[in-house]
């Protein structure tokens, strides 16, 4: 049986501005809440794609409803102006994070 | 004017330039709205409407504004719904020209429609101006200034709306500004009034996207499934003089408003939750409150607001030259070693034998492309795409790429078929701040 990975208990969005990409993450269950903040910290993100993600990644906490918000700096290839992914807006960032295993 | 104050009805009729139509047209027809609300403008469209203006000076406006006008018009006006809109992007004034036409054909005499300028502000923008958010100035950029244009706040649109335009056709004005100006011409809100303000903007916010708050970009089969997406209708905002708000949606239409949609877009693009900011307010969206009211409605409380920024962000557009695009696929037993195999022939061909400037990109397509620099795991697959992708001032370039690739089909490895290549323009845009006390925005009306 695969690991269970942050998919199975929160959604997300992903966004951007310029070469800054952003990724709102809620967990569907309140009491996965504590869970999700312990271990998805702007750290880990920043570590697990370090060729991607190349400046620095704030993390803001939304207690009431749940969800944490991810601020990524310098992680969009350039952004639309330049990037040549296929993805140039980065809207694919909330499954690179939903992909991540629950425990680091 | 000495009405009661009662419920002002907002709807989202695009949420971006190329946004379906037959939902606006369902808002228009069965909406009951106050206001129906056309976002359209996002920070490159506004670059390509300047070149499109350069070409012919009677364009540079939404290409859909016409369809999108023939389809609403007539109901709008039915059921007194007046219409606010970015459409008219670098040409505002053409584009309220096109709608006075329109209401002319539509035998709808006596519509009032309103252009917006004040926006274009290339003028205050030279070599030196410095970027936002990044070191440089405008001429370490190196290419072709097409326009500038400053994200302007409910001033812009408030005196079209109280001198009684039917339709206000504006280019660039900040989103959420294009759904808070008429809460703040019915509702008499203070400019001043942050608290207020914040949670129009909130209300905004939430409505600028169109879909994406009613079950577009959201849907996740088994985990967030969405009834009926392809039928999914645009937003309505039901906001009381003290700007809280029921977000919904027609209840015959597909898609769903749930917390959960509202909570992705209440963060969708934001970065300090606590300060968003507007030409009109630093909203404060951390403390909001989001209710399940019944079906397909939502309740959002506890926006808040604080003193909006001195400077406005201006966003200055760049003729980017060309991205060329082109592709192979390979399937079938040994897919991968053969598509790896094509990568490393595009790869030598573009730099050793053509020389080519610039850095092309080359991805395997269901290998890995989009989280390629991410570094994940790849998937195991027989059936992978080849894609090249260059930019380049240079045309010639753009195409050379585009023969390399296209020539794999007889000189590279076996079974590779389905070649397509494109050329798109590009532009290039990057933001720059100037004082608020600059800016003047000017309206005038057409009566049709």
């Amino acid at each position: 049986m695969s690991q269970r990975t942050i998919h199975d208990i929160a959604h997300a969005r992903a966004g951007d501005k310029g070469n800054t990409s952003n990724v709102s993450v809620w967990v569907y269950d309140p009491k996965d809440y504590p869970l999700l903040k312990r271990t998805l910290t702007a750290e880990r993100i920043k570590l697990a794609f370090p060729k991607l993600l190349t400046g620095s990644v704030m993390r803001y906490e939304m207690d009431d409803l749940h969800g944490l918000n991810f601020v990524m700096q310098d992680a969009l290839e350039g952004g639309v102006n330049t990037s040549l992914n296929l993805d140039s807006h980065g809207k694919s960032f909330s499954y690179l994070i939903l992909g991540m295993p629950i425990e680091a | 004017m000495n009405k009661p104050l009662s419920t002002v009805r907002l709807g989202c009729g695009a949420g971006f330039s190329s946004d379906r139509l037959g939902p606006a047209v369902d808002l228009a027809q069965r909406g009951a709205l106050d206001y129906l609300v056309f976002e359209c403008l996002g920070e490159r469209t506004m670059a390509f409407g300047h070149r499109d203006r350069m070409l012919n000076p009677t364009r540079g406006f939404n290409p859909q504004l016409g369809a999108r006008m023939r389809g609403v018009l007539a109901h709008c006006h039915a059921n007194g719904t007046k219409i606010i809109t970015n459409m008219g992007v670098a040409n505002p004034r053409a584009a309220a020209l096109l709608v006075i036409d329109i209401a002319r054909e539509l035998g709808l005499h006596g519509l009032k429609v309103a252009c917006v300028e004040g926006d274009d502000v290339s003028h205050l923008i030279g070599p030196d101006t410095a970027f936002m958010d990044h070191p440089g100035t405008v001429k370490d950029v190196g290419l072709r200034m097409v326009g500038a244009n400053v994200y302007m706040g409910v001033e812009a649109l408030l005196p079209a709306l109280r001198a009684g335009a039917d339709v206000v056709v504006a280019g660039r004005v900040a989103d959420p500004t294009l759904f808070l100006s008429p809460l703040v011409h019915r509702f008499g809100w203070a400019l001043d009034d942050w608290a207020a303000l914040g949670q129009g903007t909130l209300a905004g916010h939430l409505m600028e996207c169109g879909m994406q708050i009613t079950g577009g970009y959201f849907a996740d089969p088994g985990y967030k499934d969405v009834p009926r997406l392809a039928d999914c209708g645009f937003p309505i905002a039901e906001v009381q003089p003290d700007g809280s708000f029921v977000i919904t949606k027609l209840d015959d239409t597909g898609g769903c408003v749930t917390r959960a949609t509202v909570k992705e877009q209440l963060l969708y693009e934001v970065h300090d939750p606590a300060a968003y900011l507007t030409p009109d307010v630093t909203a404060n969206f951390s403390r909001v409150g989001i209710t399940e009211v019944g079906p397909d409605r939502v309740r959002v409380t506890g926006g808040n607001g604080s003193v909006r920024p001195d400077k406005l962000k201006v966003t200055i557009g760049f003729d980017g030259g060309f991205l060329g695009e082109g592709g192979v696929s390979y399937a079938g037993p040994n897919a991968r070693a053969r598509a790896e195999l094509a990568a490393e022939v595009v790869r030598e061909r573009l730099t050793r034998i053509n020389q080519l400037g610039g850095d092309p990109r080359i991805d395997l397509i269901g290998l890995n492309s989009l989280h390629q620099t991410a570094e994940v795991p790849v998937s195991d697959s027989a059936d992978i795409r080849l894609h090249v992708a260059l930019r380049s001032t240079e045309r010639e370039d753009v195409d050379t790429m585009l023969w390399e690739v296209e020539s794999l089909l007889c000189c590279g490895p076996a079974g590779g078929g389905g070649y397509r290549g494109q050329v798109t323009p590009c532009v290039v845009t990057h933001s720059a701040l100037i004082d608020r006390d600059r800016v003047s925005p000017t309206f005038e009306v057409f009566t049709a």
